[in-house]
């Protein structure tokens, strides 16, 4: 037998800035330093963990004994996703009642995002000019990109969303781009809760966006990562979304329930269709199933049953939106006390976007290089965008991380270099 | 105008319209051989007693969280499983050129194996090499190594419809004109759907040649243990190939001899030539799992994982898969035995020589037709059946029915 491997030429995979920040932090020896980098809802001790009536559900749930583990239908759990598609577009939403939106169980929001690129990639426009140009956000989520690459889609272009200067969101640019954008391309949106930078556009530039983007025939593809957790309320987080379909737009939207349900082991997503009418729907499911069973055959059950039962008791779903409110207020609190901190150290500049942005992310506005000087001086760990996720700072490290954004912000530039800590 | 106007139904899948049929089926005395998971001899699926400890255990585990598993999976999972399938005392895995990764069950784990196997084998990209699945073969081979990219998925002989057995020479002879780096893949055990398997000398022709014209084994084991009652034994194909030196894929599934179908757990075993050959392929698997599902589910990995690595839950498993194991040799024995003494024309030697959860009754697809129409008794149009179908209660009925079909239908 040959020593001589057929995968002699296959090189090491490299690493990507999320896993490369995590892995410098978890070397890094100094006692004093922070990550603020992270994709769950972090508990004071840096822990994602379970809403607390998670647990109760769980065991009930456990002890159920008509409950098998025999095979999910490849389309997922049909009460699962009925509950799911309700959540996003809202019981009474016209394209439930004709019977044209429907979901797929998925592998989290991931599975969800994968399963529409591959959709939009063989279905998009047959007939027609097939899937054309994507649009992603600049800057965009972590693997989204990637995502949507690994289901063959090759032409990624980027629209305009976060003005450095006005350190938000501006609607401006954006409408530019759609407007330049080829007609029929694919748009991806976060309908609430941007990642990587917590800015949103208000209901009046979600006005504007929905009118270019039916003007020149753009597809939305929305993705919906926390719904609960940007507004404290999923109806509100929704919004954008059931404004599209109120217009008749047809699209796809990634649900996930990884982090308002605690729930990131168990990979629990749906990919929302909606379309023109009901019997497109039908075939678009049918197709979706096919790419389904080559990629993971059915969803896993566990996840999909605890979400559909909190979502269809009236005493848990209370329960569980409190506790979205609770975490969406912890979350605005540790963007006060960061702004109160850096006021308090006297740092220049206007700093409230901190505390106007929403969800879990921040984009804090600083420049590479002071980004470069928080990781490397002050061991303060955040990827090149400045971008933050708010519960990876704790009370124990907030000092730590203000005190570093003020040195490297009023630091001299050309000084940045020199100082060490 | 919709930009879905022209999307077409897909066909639907046999096996799932086989199993809507038979639920609409009103008729007091139906039968399902088609339903591809275990039923106990009360028709009833049937979660592994050691499967409802350990759940039990980790739901009153407090220690547990659901944070994210990282990309590859639960590393003690991963681990105990490619032992499973590899051996304690595998040389492979003594020189650290083993890894795994925990996938979507065995769909999940050739899925990924061949999204890697396009990007990284035969050159880079090449979607041109071809892929060797048997006649017949699950279906879903087709589309898995399809939807991967790959352009050239063709059939080796396998099944002998008059001898209803291997059809060793023409698989041979395949494996002899294949062009060199084709990939091959092998059913570690319990072939679905023939349940007819290579014997051990027959394995060694079949490695002799791959060896020689540069074939690479891709193993599907989705049945280990639930085969012949017996882990070892069901792994032999496998590692008797490791230990002639061959770099090789093996999906795991733990959908069946787990009971666990609904938590989705595989295992994409790989050994490679060393243990450099296995990072690289690792971490190029792990780009590959985070566009697809970015990390895998825990639930039944842990199930797993705390029972392989228990002795005591271990040894429970073992037997609890034995008791699988047995009742599908049982029906087969007695299936076998019924159609004997009814005198049903043809020979019934291969309903016992065939192995694991189906067997390829001979039946043509007229005699199919005229057990589903006329006696309700459901199986697949290949003449597949599951045994587990069958029931101490049903057997008579169905024998009986076969017996009508093969005297009255030619």
């Amino acid at each position: 037998m040959s020593a001589l491997s057929s995968f002699a030429d296959t090189p090491t995979a490299q690493p990507g800035e999320e896993e490369r920040l995590s892995r410098a932090f978890l070397k890094d020896r100094r006692a004093e330093k922070a990550l603020l980098w992270a994709t769950e809802y972090l508990n004071e001790e840096g822990h994602g963990s379970l809403l607390p009536m998670t647990r109760k559900v769980m065991l009930q749930i456990c002890s159920d004994p008509t409950l098998t583990l025999d095979y999910l239908p490849t389309l997922g759990l049909p009460e699962f996703t009925r509950s799911a598609t309700e959540l996003a577009l809202g019981r009474d939403s016209p394209a439930i009642r004709e019977n044209r939106a429907g979901g797929v169980q998925t592998l989290g929001g991931t599975g969800a995002i994968r399963l529409g690129a591959e959709l939009l990639q063989c279905w998009y426009n047959v007939g027609g000019a097939r899937c054309g140009p994507v649009y992603l956000s600049s800057p965009s989520g972590g693997s989204v990109a990637a995502t949507l690459q690994g289901a063959g889609i090759r032409d990624i272009r980027s629209y305009r969303y976060w003005h450095p200067d006005k350190k938000d969101f501006a609607v401006e640019p954006l409408l530019q781009d759609l407007e330049d954008a080829p007609e029929q391309s694919v748009i991806v949106l976060y309908a609430s809760a941007h990642c990587p930078t917590g800015a949103e556009p208000s209901h009046s530039d979600w006005k504007q966006i929905a009118e270019v983007m039916m003007r020149r025939r753009l597809f939305p593809f929305f993705l919906l990562p926390s719904q609960g957790l940007c507004w404290g309320d999923p109806a509100q987080d929704a919004w954008s979304l059931r404004y599209f379909v109120s217009l008749g737009f047809e699209l796809l939207c990634a649900q996930s329930f990884s982090t308002n349900f605690g729930l990131y082991s168990d990979r629990v997503g749906s990919l929302l269709l909606v379309l023109k009418q009901s019997s497109l729907l039908l075939a678009v499911q049918s197709q979706a199933a096919s790419l389904v069973r080559a990629l993971w055959s059915r969803p896993p059950g566990g996840g999909a049953r605890l979400v559909t039962t909190v979502l269809n008791n009236p005493a848990l779903l209370a329960e569980w939106k409190e506790g979205l409110r609770v975490m969406v207020e912890r979350g605005m609190l540790i963007r006060e006390k960061l702004k109160e901190r850096l006021r308090m150290l006297g740092i220049p500049g206007f700093w409230d976007h901190v505390t106007q942005q929403r969800g879990l992310y921040c984009c804090t506005g600083l420049t590479e290089e002071q980004v470069e000087f928080l990781v490397t001086r002050c061991h303060v760990y955040l990827p090149a965008s400045g971008c933050v996720n708010v519960t990876a700072i704790s009370d124990r490290t907030l000092d730590h991380v203000a005190e570093s954004i003020y040195l490297a912000v009023t630091s001299d530039p050309a000084r940045l270099q020199t100082l060490t800590f | 105008m919709s930009r879905f106007a022209e999307v077409p139904q897909a066909a639907p899948v046999a096996v799932f319209k086989l199993t809507a049929d038979f639920r609409e089926d009103k008729h007091p005395s139906k039968v399902n051989l088609g339903v591809g998971a275990y039923r106990t001899d009360e028709c009833q699926p049937w979660v592994l007693p050691v499967v409802q400890k350990v759940e039990q255990l980790i739901a009153n585990d407090h220690s547990l969280n659901h944070e994210y598993l990282p990309i590859l999976g639960l590393p003690e999972f991963r681990a105990s499983a490619s032992k499973i399938a590899l051996g304690e005392d595998s040389p492979a895995i003594k020189e650290n050129r083993v890894g795994g990764v925990q996938s979507l069950g065995g769909t999940g784990a050739l899925r990924i194996g061949a999204e890697f196997l396009r990007r990284w084998y035969n050159g880079k990209n090449n979607t041109t090499t071809p892929i060797y699945v048997s006649a017949p073969t699950w279906e879903n081979h087709n589309g898995v190594f399809g939807d991967a990219g790959f352009t050239d998925v063709r059939p080796y002989r396998y099944w002998d419809a008059e001898k209803r057995g291997l059809a060793l020479a023409g698989f041979l002879e395949d494996l002899e004109n294949a062009p060199e780096y084709s990939v091959f893949l092998l059913h570690a055990c319990a072939h679905n759907p023939t349940g007819t398997d290579p014997t051990p000398d027959e394995w060694k022709q079949i490695a002799e040649i791959m060896e020689r014209k540069k074939l690479f084994a891709f193993f599907d084991s989705a049945y280990q243990g639930f085969a012949s009652g017996d882990l070892q034994k069901d792994a032999w194909a496998v590692r008797y190939f490791v230990s002639k030196g061959f770099e090789l894929f093996c999906a795991q599934s733990f959908s069946k001899n787990f009971g666990l179908y609904n938590e989705r757990v595989g295992n994409l075993t790989v050994v490679a030539k060393d243990s450099d050959n296995a990072s690289r392929i690792l971490s190029q698997m792990e780009k590959i799992v985070r566009t697809i599902w970015s990390n895998p589910p825990s639930q039944g990995a842990r199930i797993v994982a705390t029972t392989l690595t228990t002795p005591e839950l271990f040894a429970e498993w073992k037997d609890n898969v034995k008791t699988m194991a047995d009742r599908v040799l049982l029906m087969r024995s007695q299936l076998k035995a019924k159609l004997q003494a009814l005198g049903t024309p043809g020979t019934w030697e291969h309903i016992t020589q065939q192995i694991g959860m189906f067997s390829f009754t001979g039946l043509n697809p007229s005699q199919v037709g005229y057990l589903i129409r006329e006696k309700h008794v459901y199986l697949m149009a290949s003449g597949r059946i599951n045994m587990c179908g069958l029931t101490t209660k049903n057997l008579d009925y169905v024998a009986e029915s076969i017996h009508e079909a093969v005297t009255k239908i030619q």
